[in-house]
């Protein structure tokens, strides 16, 4: 891995994720994190879209005009939105059926179109889909983890209907904790949602709290040696 | 000059426009035919719920009839009624009816009910009832819609065809009284439009002209 990929990687993972610090994309984000399967769906299809939007806009920066590089950027998206979309209702019907609208959705995520803007148009085809699928996966990881969530809290379960995505290996794949859990209707409600994602805020901000403090300290001692 | 630079731009974005239109269009051509036959298969699937797939043997997909907007049916558009036989004989409809007085608007359900006039079953094909409370009337959530099944116009009689705070048989829950009120409600509708138009729902689609004539 070059010094350039680790930090794009480390940018779209963590430092500038598109969830959990940009903050973008979050109507499909709360409205399908109900379990990890939606979760992990959406994740995908974003991750493939962002990776195949930055690509095609990379490869055709000689081409783009400034004037028009907006609505070009929407026409891209657009076609490989639609295009994964047919697909998923193909191939993934029920999980298609599920996600429902926020398929389509994946256009209007402002998270593909900045990307596209901020990053895409200005670096190589290598770069640009690394950042693509970094930011995708980071997205990916933050809809997974706030789906598992909201999943063992409200239904007491993990990768309930997994068979949706995985076929029939998928069906062995559940783990209910308790037979008789009583559900609890906060988390898999709206506000659940938003709680979480939140609490995930909030944990992103210690951890990088502490991180900084050891810095601090590492170079506090530090200093007295190098004086 | 600058007239030159307008031109290549337009072309730009048409060309960039046609590109994309090839691709989506492409896709669909690739997968249409993945489409409908998964659409199918989930119908198919939804009626064999209500109806097990040995209880008839024509092909339940296309032998239907659409039916004029009724308000038993709580319908304001032409619906499909999917009718099941085995051999020459009539077994049973599957009606589309449509519960208008949910908690958060319409439920949309399938009936299906044999000649008898006995409910094969029912089923909740699309609701927005709040999670927990109101969707267990959905069979993902709890059994309760299947208490419907073997019910009739006759059992119970009218006067308890309604849920049980209102004095009838049907259960309700705690906290969700609305939306099994409405369902039981939309079901003793579509018995009562079955049984008014019994003979009418079996018709073949050779002799109907009904059907001819919602395609004008």
């Amino acid at each position: 891995m070059t010094d350039n990929t680790l930090t794009i990687s480390k940018n779209g993972l963590w430092t500038n994720n598109v969830a959990l610090v940009q903050l973008l994309g979050l109507c499909p984000l709360l409205a399908v994190t109900g379990t990890v399967i939606n979760g992990l769906g959406l994740g995908v299809a974003t991750l493939l879209t962002l990776v195949l939007s930055n690509s095609v806009v990379s490869l055709i920066r000689p081409w783009l005009k400034s004037e028009i590089r907006i609505p070009i950027f929407v026409l891209i998206i657009a076609s490989i939105v639609t295009t994964i979309e047919l697909m998923m209702n193909a191939w993934f019907h029920e999980l298609y059926l599920i996600l429902g609208i926020f398929i389509p959705l994946i256009v209007t995520n402002c998270s593909i179109i900045a990307r596209a803007e901020a990053f895409a148009s200005k670096n190589n085809l290598l770069d640009s889909a690394t950042d693509g699928f970094m930011m995708g996966l980071g997205f990916t990881l933050v809809l997974v983890v706030l789906g598992g969530m909201r999943e063992l809290i409200g239904f007491g379960t993990l990768f309930a209907n997994a068979q949706l995505m995985f076929g029939s290996i998928g069906e062995s794949m559940t783990i209910t904790f308790s037979e008789d859990y009583p559900g609890f209707l906060l988390a898999v409600l709206p506000p659940g949602a938003f709680i979480g994602l939140g609490l995930l805020i909030a944990l992103k901000n210690i951890i990088e709290k502490r991180q900084s403090a050891k810095q601090v300290v590492t170079i506090q001692s530090a200093e007295p040696a190098s004086a | 000059m600058n007239k030159k630079k307008i031109i290549i731009t337009a072309s730009l974005l048409t060309m960039f426009a046609v590109i994309g239109a090839a691709m989506v269009g492409f896709t669909f051509l690739q997968t249409a035919d993945d489409i409908i036959y998964n659409e199918k298969l989930t119908l198919l699937r939804k009626l064999n719920h209500i109806l097990p797939s040995e209880k008839y043997d024509n092909d339940l997909l296309h032998d239907t009839i659409m039916i004029k907007p009724a308000t038993q049916l709580g319908t304001n558009r032409e619906t499909s009624a999917y009718r099941a036989r085995k051999g020459d004989q009539d077994v049973a409809v599957v009606l589309s009816s449509i519960a208008p007085s949910g908690y958060n608007g319409p439920i949309e359900l399938l009936v299906g009910i044999y000649t008898d006039g006995k409910l094969a079953g029912v089923r909740v094909v699309k609701h927005r009832e709040t999670p927990g409370l109101g969707d267990v009337v959905d069979i993902a959530r709890s059994d309760w819609i299947l208490g419907f099944d073997n019910r009739s116009l006759a059992d119970p009689d009218e006067m308890h065809w309604k849920v049980k705070r209102d004095g009838g048989v049907f259960d309700q829950f705690t906290g969700a009284t609305i939306t099994p009120r409405a369902v039981v409600k939309a079901v003793h509708n579509a018995l009562i439009y079955f049984q008014q138009n019994q003979e009418k729902l079996f018709k073949k689609n050779d002799e109907d002209i009904e059907t001819h004539k919602s395609h004008p």
